[in-house]
């Protein structure tokens, strides 16, 4: 029976040729290899959140006078609501951990040199959109932490030159945060984000499946001066061991949500005054203590515009370091990347712990 | 004598299926709505004793569904559920044979509720109502019985 389906699928479907390419497939195995799972636990965690964001979906209600309550109602009436809302936050913020693991890792292992200039950078747009989707998810629950965090972060795209008064009357849906941004960022976090999320991912993981994994220089030149570097099927070893993986995130995922639950904090109201220690999500916080610490003006040009300019070239130089690093694609690493790529860890890394212990 | 192969290959087996089951057992408890999904309604104050005409009738909001509120000739009130017993349409009042009617079958009640003619299997569900307040100013309390 099994055999007949298969046979009429493969007819139609040329399943055998996509079988012969899976059980040809292999994965080179090194001293490195172990970051290759970085990008497969981020998809995990990208599927979990896929998951968990349909089912809050079901009783969710985005409008400013019923958001606080539906999650209200989600975590305190419906069966096991607190724990698919606590996967849910606590998903998304170790999506973004992993992508920026899974990022940091391709960048160290020059993963980005020619001919993969294309999966570096749809990878470094969905790192950009998954920030998109935190900044936009965490109002949803229109609590009063989120509110003003949205505010003061909306805030900061009118220091932009030129665009700015239109961006932030854009993202807002109109002047202030109101029910009307409420709506606005559920239609970005539900439907814009995730139709692109599903085209980047998509060539993304095409990319990988055509161009195979990358391995770093020193073993590449080990390759070329004639040494054989050893391989694993694809599947089902490097599947099985993805998979062990996976069970990892899902542990500490599950143990996050379960004893660590997410507060919901008191509604959303528009004429209360900020709370004492508002402050962002982690991974805006090193981008947020950097503005603090900017002085009002510099040479006569705003201070903030000039942070915040900082950020944007910043995030253009890392879209385009493939580009940007020529060496790379001839094999010889180069130190200035190298050096630049720790300073920019070393620099998140202490800003963000920085920011929060100072707010 | 048990392979040590077939041994792991249903342990990995058992592993998975376990995984699954305690996902998917909270998903499934998850999508099925709680029972209390809205507080029950019990009482509710229609409006003052001078918005509603004799041979008259308004649909008011109870609870979650419609109930309406008959003014008869004599000024006596009447309040049953507004949902037809056949198909769950909302039912008007019809001055002209003092009868509540439901448009989408033609159905027809009596001011007790009960089914004079057309599809309905079942009288509607009356409430009791209530007068409160002072005189010529009262509010119309309509209850559950």
């Amino acid at each position: 029976m099994t055999q007949h389906v298969l046979a009429w699928l493969d007819e139609r479907l040329d399943i055998s040729g996509l079988r012969a390419f899976i059980a040809e497939k292999t994965v080179p195995r090194h001293r490195h290899s172990v970051w290759y799972y970085m990008g497969g636990i981020t998809l995990f965690l990208l599927g979990v959140q896929v998951a968990s964001g349909i089912l809050l979906l079901l009783y969710y209600r985005p409008s400013a006078a019923e958001a606080y309550e539906s999650v209200q109602f989600i975590v305190s009436q419906v069966e096991f609501g607190w724990l698919i809302r606590n996967v849910h936050s606590w998903s998304a913020n170790l999506l973004i951990l992993m992508a920026f693991v899974h990022l940091f890792s391709t960048f160290f292992l020059r993963a980005y040199r020619k001919p993969r200039e294309l999966t570096w950078i749809t990878g470094v747009l969905l790192l950009f959109i998954m920030m998109g989707f935190g900044f936009s998810g965490y109002l949803l629950p229109w609590n009063e932490l989120a509110f003003f965090a949205t505010k003061v972060g909306t805030g900061i795209a009118g220091a932009v030159p030129v665009v700015g008064d239109f961006m932030v009357r854009f993202l807002r849906g109109g002047d202030e945060v109101t029910g009307a941004t409420l709506t606005r960022f559920y239609g970005i976090h539900v439907a814009i984000l995730p139709a692109i999320t599903t085209v980047l991912i998509g060539v993304h993981l095409l990319l990988i499946q055509r161009q195979g994994m990358s391995v770093p220089p020193s073993v590449e030149k080990r390759a070329k001066a004639g040494e054989k570097i050893p391989q694993e099927p694809f599947f089902p070893n490097y599947v099985l061991h993805d998979v062990m993986w996976w069970y990892v995130a899902l542990a500490v995922l599950a143990a996050l949500a379960l004893f660590l639950p997410w507060e919901l904090g008191r509604k959303a109201d528009a004429f209360a005054a900020v709370p004492a220690g508002i402050r962002p999500e982690w991974y805006f916080l090193a981008m947020f203590q950097t503005l603090k610490l900017i002085p009002s003006h510099i040479f006569g040009l705003e201070g903030e515009m000039l942070g915040v300019m900082g950020f944007n070239v910043a995030a253009l130089f890392l879209l385009l370091v493939p580009f940007i690093d020529r060496k790379a694609a001839a094999g010889a690493p180069s130190r200035i990347v190298t050096a630049t790529g720790i300073l920019a860890v070393i620099y998140l890394i202490v800003f963000t712990i920085y920011g929060y212990f100072a707010a | 004598m048990v392979k040590r192969r077939t041994f792991l290959d249903s342990l990995l087996g058992i592993g998975f299926v376990s995984t699954a089951l305690s996902v998917f057992y909270p998903v499934l408890r998850f999508v099925i709505p709680p029972a209390n999904a809205e507080p029950a309604t019990d009482s509710i104050i229609a409006g003052k004793i001078s918005e509603f005409k004799n041979n008259s009738g308004a649909l008011v909001k109870f609870g979650t569904k419609p109930a309406i509120l008959v003014r008869t000739s004599d000024g006596d009130f009447k309040a049953f559920t507004a949902v037809c017993t056949h198909l769950e349409c909302t039912v008007q009042y019809k001055p002209e044979t003092s009868q509540i009617w439901c448009a989408c079958h033609n159905g027809l009640y009596d001011l007790a509720g009960n089914v004079v003619s057309g599809p309905p299997p079942r009288p509607l569900e009356a409430f009791t109502v209530n007068l409160r307040g002072e005189p010529g100013q009262e509010d119309v309390v309509i209850s559950r019985t």
